[in-house]
């Protein structure tokens, strides 16, 4: 069974996405809240592309045969650095002076597409950062709403120390303890949603900084690379 | 020693406003206080820079300060980088660092400094010195120093390479890398690295050389001119190794007044609380630093090169301590207060930078991977180096959940603050004439700034001369006269 994405044929087996089988072949397409671990979510909309002369998001179309999706194309690369860019200007990303820098999903997209300023005025949110974890800094201001570690916490680590509150501009994340502290969770070390963020707001303390420039992971490769061959 | 503020009651003073056309961040702004016989009453040089910066770092993880500070300066990032590192092993217990740690930001504060002094000399201070600060602005830029003296322009872009190869090598990036996190570094250097830069060593030693003959030449040439322009005494401030010699990364405070003598010495970083003090002044941002045993009158003082030179007993290298003893030989073993002099101690310090690069790169300590060192947390971190401009302090106070709760930073160019305001009016006394606003005083007022290498994206504009406007106005605010130099004319 086959679909095309972009001209070629990609083969796929039952059950999988787009995007799920896209990556298997070898074929990249830009996602943020998308995790191979992980039911598919469907709200960063960076995966979006053209299904059948539709636009829709690759992680939540199930691959089915005779397909025809467009990735690359002008219009729908326009249309993901857009939504990248609001993603920048919606949080306070200052890129050089985070510990994420080169290991930022965020950051290796925008890269991937192009992106070279946040374009749209930004709205400077003003977002809290809780230190309280004696491991675990927790730094909204990069959130960027995934909720991976919602998804990571609750499936995995049977906690749901994560949700999203709000709607809208207004949506933030928060921490599910009375005080609304992390310091007051059950969080551990070991725990998946320390390991799910695709941005720089959910960081092991005490470690920024220690893997030198040039061995983080988009350093010498592209996120479009480091993808589909992670191991090389 | 004068008072700065002579002008009690400025109602009734003339007022010349210089300041840059684009009122950006960074940019300087100089406002001569005139009394009616059009006589100089006072000076203010106002900085805007550094405003503010304290309140980004409150509230944020300790580990991202060494990175986070190097946006306070677009020309020095490196010496905040390591300044902020060194107060944070303070924090994290590091007490002693690694020695391939100690090595690796030596290596890399010695590029700093390298690669700051050739620009500062060459890039913006030559053309004043070789084509004299009243010739055309179309010539006296670094440009023509290229026509003009080939040889002398490609030297400082040369340097200027090797200091930022330095910096890219051990820091990860030629600006704002990671090198140097609290505790230690993050990497040491490959042989094949530290082979890359032995190569270039042989040329970077000659230049060095060459550029100390080049002031020597032009001082020589100008002397008097050069010992008398904005010269004023004060006393002078850095940091010393312990047995008293020039160590530009770490050591203990030692102070000197005019005539030389110690005034302190052997004060450990953590007490420059009780040293030195701040004082405010309503019409400027930056503050002015002061020894408190001295009092805000008297205890004003320089740091920078020419501080430094003439604080340490000598300099741990023999081809810059050689030329160190030739420098102060020419003054007759006085202290030199000229700030010209400044530009002759920074290439000796350029030379001496080259040697320690050298020597570094000789020690096996640099290849190897012992990188981090911790011990018990610590909530106060007081970290001082030598910049390329002079001492900096970078002090914090860290809280049990690791985010910094209070900062202090005093830069180079805040210690050298009331120094600049007296240079500038002992210029302005010299070269004002009447009422009229020349472009000789424009100019020489520029070049007083500029020997003190303040961290102004104005006095390091990529051309070397500031976009200026010169207003001249009565007690009433009313324009007299009004002069404006684009920084568009000069490309
Ligand atoms: S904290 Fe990280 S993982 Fe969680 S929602 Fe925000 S960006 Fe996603
Ligand atoms: S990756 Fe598909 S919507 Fe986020």
């Amino acid at each position: 069974m086959t679909f095309t994405l972009d001209g070629h044929d990609i083969p796929f087996e039952p059950g999988q996405t787009v995007v799920q089988a896209a990556l298997a072949a070898g074929h990249y397409i830009p996602h943020l809240c998308y995790h191979p671990e992980f039911q598919p979510h469907g709200s960063c909309k960076v995966c979006t592309c053209t299904v059948n002369g539709r636009t829709a998001t690759s992680c939540t179309t199930p691959a089915s045969e005779g397909l025809e999706v467009a990735s690359e194309t002008p219009e729908i690369q326009e249309i993901r650095r857009d939504l990248v860019q609001f993603l920048f200007t919606e949080g306070n990303h200052f890129c050089p002076s985070c510990e994420q820098s080169g290991d930022c999903m965020l950051q290796a997209v925008g890269y991937e597409l192009g992106v070279v300023t946040g374009h749209y005025n930004p709205l400077f949110p003003n977002r809290p950062v809780d230190a309280s974890h004696p491991d675990v800094l927790l730094d909204t201001n990069r959130c960027i709403l995934c909720e991976l570690c919602v998804r990571a916490s609750a499936q995995i680590d049977g906690k749901s120390i994560f949700a999203l509150s709000g709607r809208g501009i207004t949506k933030h994340l928060i921490v599910n303890a009375e005080s609304g502290r992390l310091g007051d969770t059950q969080l551990a070390t070991t725990d998946k949603a320390l390991d799910v963020c695709p941005v720089g707001a959910i960081l092991r303390k005490r470690t920024g900084f220690r893997v030198p420039i040039g061995r983080r992971t988009y350093d010498a490769r592209p996120i479009s690379q480091v993808t589909v061959e992670p191991a090389k | 020693m004068n008072s700065l503020e002579k002008a009690e009651h400025p109602a009734g003073l003339k007022r010349i406003a210089i300041e840059p056309v684009s009122r950006v961040e960074g940019h300087g702004k100089v406002t001569i206080l005139l009394d009616a016989e059009n006589r100089v009453h006072q000076v203010r040089l106002h900085i805007v820079e550094f405003r503010g910066f304290e309140r980004f770092i409150q509230g944020r993880p300790y580990w991202e300060v060494p990175v986070m500070v190097q946006r306070l300066c677009g020309i020095c990032p490196v010496s905040h980088h390591l300044a902020a590192s060194k107060a944070l092993d303070q924090v994290v217990g590091a007490r002693r660092i690694t020695p391939t740690a100690e090595k690796l930001r030596r290596l890399m504060h010695y590029g700093q400094i390298l690669q700051s002094h050739a620009l500062h000399f060459y890039h913006l201070s030559s053309p004043d010195l070789l084509f004299g600060f009243d010739a055309p602005v179309a010539i006296r830029n670094v440009v023509g120093v290229l026509q003009a003296y080939p040889e002398a322009a490609k030297r400082g872009v040369m340097l200027r390479k090797f200091g930022q190869e330095v910096i890219r090598i051990t820091a990860g990036k030629r600006v704002h890398g990671t090198g140097s996190v609290p505790g230690g570094v993050n990497k040491c250097i490959t042989p094949e690295e530290r082979d890359l830069l032995v190569a270039g060593l042989p040329d970077v030693l000659r230049w060095a050389d060459e550029g100390i003959a080049l002031v020597a030449q032009l001082h020589g040439a100008h002397r008097e001119a050069w010992d008398r322009f904005g010269t004023v005494r004060s006393n002078l401030l850095s940091i010393v190794r312990r047995d008293g010699a020039l160590d530009l990364y770490d050591g203990v405070i030692r102070a000197r007044d005019a005539d030389g003598h110690i005034l302190v010495d052997g004060i450990e970083p953590t007490a420059y609380g009780d040293l030195i003090r701040e004082n405010v002044r309503s019409w400027s941002y930056m503050k002015f630093p002061y020894l408190q045993s001295l009092g805000a009158e008297h205890g004003w003082y320089k740091v920078g090169p020419l501080a430094r030179l003439q604080n340490c007993d000598f300099i741990p290298t023999p081809r810059a301590e050689a030329a160190r003893q030739a420098f102060a030989a020419t003054a007759g073993g006085q202290i030199v207060h000229a700030p010209l002099a400044f530009h002759w101690a920074r290439m000796i310090e350029l030379l001496h930078s080259a040697e320690v690069i050298a020597e570094l790169l000789d020690d096996p300590d640099l290849l190897k991977n012992d990188l981090m060192a911790s011990g018990p947390r610590a909530t106060t971190g007081v970290g001082i180096i030598e910049a390329p401009r002079g001492t900096l302090i970078h002090h914090y106070e860290v809280d049990a959940q690791d985010l910094v709760t209070q900062c202090n930073l005093i830069v180079s160019t805040t210690h050298n603050n009331q120094a600049m305001n007296e240079a500038i009016r002992e210029v302005a006394r010299e070269y004002l004439d009447g009422r009229e606003i020349t472009e000789g005083l424009l100019n020489h007022i520029e070049v007083a700034i500029r020997a003190y290498d303040p961290c102004l994206s104005c006095a390091t504009h990529a051309l070397g001369k500031m976009p200026l406007v010169v207003e001249l106005l009565d007690a009433t605010g009313a324009l007299v006269d009004r002069r404006v130099r684009d920084a568009e004319q000069l490309a």
